[in-house]
């Protein structure tokens, strides 16, 4: 696992430790109630989950101010519960329910929460969010908000050029935008580095003269603090900074796909490495007690199975609204014909 | 009170107008700040609005037009230019999976208006690869209105409209009109309305449906057919998404009789479309099967003997009318 940060968390207090520990435990805890749900056939469609990659984005999200803007991912229900969303809306939309963070119209590839998370959209397409990420932060330019926008992405997107067209652009205009790179080191079945010429991702930014780290993704406290750094650089009007952290993708690429085309080695080192068992031993070397994060992890399943219970108790949306929010003015002669 | 002024004057005049008004507004593509546009459409603006709202990019489509997309999403305006509509295949993605998308996907969250203009059309001499008419292409999306005018003063009423408008808005622009002078309205408030189609000759034989540069053409054609004692209403439908079904309707069921011109490639083009749609709705209407008058199913030639092979002339509108009208 290669890090450039040396690990400190002797620096940090034991709040800050036990905040990440919750925001992962519970992470996991939302994941594993969405598999249980799509193994019971109570879900439609397909579910990209976010196990193995909790700690990297606790500690981004803990750097991510409230007036900040961020896009995600299909892998992106993660994303969703470290930026304080609400798990049932969440779990809801999943389900393809009215009461959903898209009245079901997005699913679980597609959440966004424009009004209270400033996101901006989980995206079904590849490297899409890269160029929308670079626009957020643009308008944020032109509007002297001192917002930074989080560009949320996985490792294949950086092969998109997509990548390449947004970051030159914002790294020449100085946008504040900061892209956080998830490297679990599978775009479905191919291995990264099966189509990738560097070890490293993030620093193909320096091409674009743009500042990288690229850190331990199960360790929170290393991503927390290549994202403060970044996050600071972003918003002294420096322009953007790519950070990658390296994660594990416990599950396949979607839910139920047993990824027979990676080696056993794989999640052996990602078990051995596992985020939440790492940071749980390191609190309790630092005096917090078992039953304490026995606490976290039951108030979770309880937080969990009561977001299932909503969502599976809400209504679906009615027939009649399938044509609406197409258009913002003129709907329905638009839709008409 | 009116002016004479060529069309792209028109334009410059209603983006000038939307800009000095909205200052959530700025202009993005390529050669639009220095230069002043290929067509001269944004001369002067970036003395005036400065390069936050004037920008210049790279030659990278898919990247500036996906930051469009994303600066609208946060309630920017944003008015970006393809430098021609054949280069809407490398930004795909961003206009017809996210900026068409995004607001249905999400619910209703948010609303993205963001306008994209893009020149287009055939005859000057260009070949295939900056000649096309995509707006059978561009009209598949749902999501996206699409307005194709072909006067000055349309074009110039129909940007600000388009600007105004809480949803992305594509405007086709043919190229060989920009040059064209026309009288348009003093009135710095003057817009036309989306959706709004415009009867630009009342006739009572046949009905030409058709928009942009062919409207003109057609026109020539009916001038032409009237000489010979037929009668042709021209419908210029100045916006192809939302259509105007009301004004169609009442002309077909006027005069019985359709054909439809469009430059675009005929198999798969818009032309088909409203052609089945009058075939489904209309049909007792018909006195003649509806035609449709386009380009042929190949690839825009360079050569001008063959590219002017390649999109209906007046003469070419004339003969058609003659055909269903059997005479």
């Amino acid at each position: 696992m290669a890090t450039k940060k040396k690990n400190s968390e002797e620096k940090y207090s034991k709040e800050l430790l036990l905040g990440f520990y919750r925001t992962m435990v519970r992470i996991r805890a939302f994941e594993e109630h969405a598999a249980e749900c799509f193994t019971k056939g109570m879900l439609a469609g397909n579910i990209h989950l976010s196990i193995g990659q909790e700690a990297a984005e606790a500690g981004a999200f803990a750097t991510i101010q409230p007036q900040d803007y961020f896009t995600s991912t299909h892998r992106g229900h993660g994303h969703v519960i470290a930026r304080g969303g609400d798990p049932k809306l969440a779990m809801a939309e999943l389900f393809g329910k009215r009461t959903g963070y898209c009245k079901g119209k997005g699913g679980s590839m597609h959440i966004a929460d424009m009004a209270k998370m400033n996101h901006l959209g989980a995206n079904g397409i590849v490297g899409a969010g890269q160029p929308i990420s670079a626009g957020s932060a643009l308008a944020s330019k032109i509007l002297g908000d001192n917002c930074v926008t989080v560009g949320c992405f996985g490792d294949s997107s950086t092969n998109e050029g997509t990548f390449h067209e947004s970051l030159n652009m914002a790294a020449t205009w100085k946008l504040p935008m900061v892209w956080f790179i998830e490297n679990n080191c599978y775009g479905v079945s191919t291995e990264i580095h099966r189509v990738t010429n560097t070890p490293d991702l993030a620093t193909r930014a320096a091409a674009y003269d743009v500042p990288f780290a690229v850190v331990d993704g199960t360790d929170p406290v290393a991503v927390y603090e290549a994202m403060t750094e970044a996050m600071d650089h972003a918003r002294s009007g420096k322009g953007p900074y790519v950070v990658e952290a390296k994660v594990y993708r416990y599950q396949g690429h979607y839910c139920g796909d047993p990824a027979v085309y990676r080696p056993a080695e794989y999640m052996e080192k990602a078990l051995a490495n596992d985020g939440i068992e790492k940071l749980g031993k390191k609190l309790i070397g630092m005096g917090v007690k078992e039953e304490e994060l026995e606490e976290i992890k039951k108030a979770a399943q309880e937080e969990m199975d009561e977001a299932v219970k909503f969502a599976d108790e809400s209504p679906y949306p009615d027939p009649s609204e399938v044509t609406d929010d197409m258009y913002t003015a003129d709907n329905e002669r638009c839709v008409a014909r | 009170m009116s002016k004479k002024i060529t069309v792209s004057k028109a334009i410059r005049e209603g983006l000038l107008e939307e800009m000095r008004r909205d200052d959530k507004m700025f202009i993005m593509g390529e050669d639009m700040a220095v230069m002043g546009n290929v067509f001269a459409v944004t001369t002067g603006f970036l003395d005036e609005f400065g390069p936050n709202r004037v920008i210049d990019t790279p030659i990278s489509e898919e990247g500036f037009l996906g930051m469009a997309v994303g600066a609208a999403m946060r309630g920017m305006h944003p008015c970006v230019e393809l430098m021609y509509d054949d280069f809407v295949t490398v930004c795909a993605d961003p206009l017809f999976n996210q900026a068409a998308k995004l607001k249905y996907m999400s619910g209703g969250q948010c609303s993205i208006p963001l306008v994209l203009r893009m020149p287009m059309g055939s005859g000057r001499r260009n070949a295939g690869q900056h000649s096309q008419s995509l707006e059978g292409m561009v009209c598949h999306f749902p999501g996206l209105k699409v307005v194709a005018p072909c006067s000055a003063a349309d074009a110039k009423g129909l940007i600000k409209s388009a600007m105004r408008d809480p949803d992305p808005v594509v405007v086709f622009e043919h190229k060989l009109l920009y040059a064209k002078k026309e009288e348009i309205p003093e009135d710095e408030d003057y817009l036309v309305p989306i959706g709004k189609a415009n009867v630009k000759r009342e006739g009572k034989d046949l009905t030409i449906i058709t928009w942009s540069r062919e409207v003109n053409f057609s026109m020539e054609a009916a001038e032409k057919l009237a000489a010979e004692g037929i009668d042709v209403e021209v419908l210029d439908l100045r916006t192809l998404v939302p259509i105007d079904w009301d004004a169609i309707k009442a002309s077909v069921s006027k005069t019985h009789n359709v054909i439809i011109v469009s430059e675009e490639v005929k198999r798969g083009s818009y032309a088909g479309e409203i052609s089945a749609q009058i075939a489904e709705e209309l049909f007792d209407e018909l006195d003649a099967p509806v035609e449709r008058v386009c380009g042929l199913n190949i690839v825009s030639p360079f050569s001008p003997v063959l590219e002017d092979k390649n999109f209906p002339h007046p003469d070419d509108i004339v003969k058609a009318v003659k055909r269903v009208l059997n005479k």
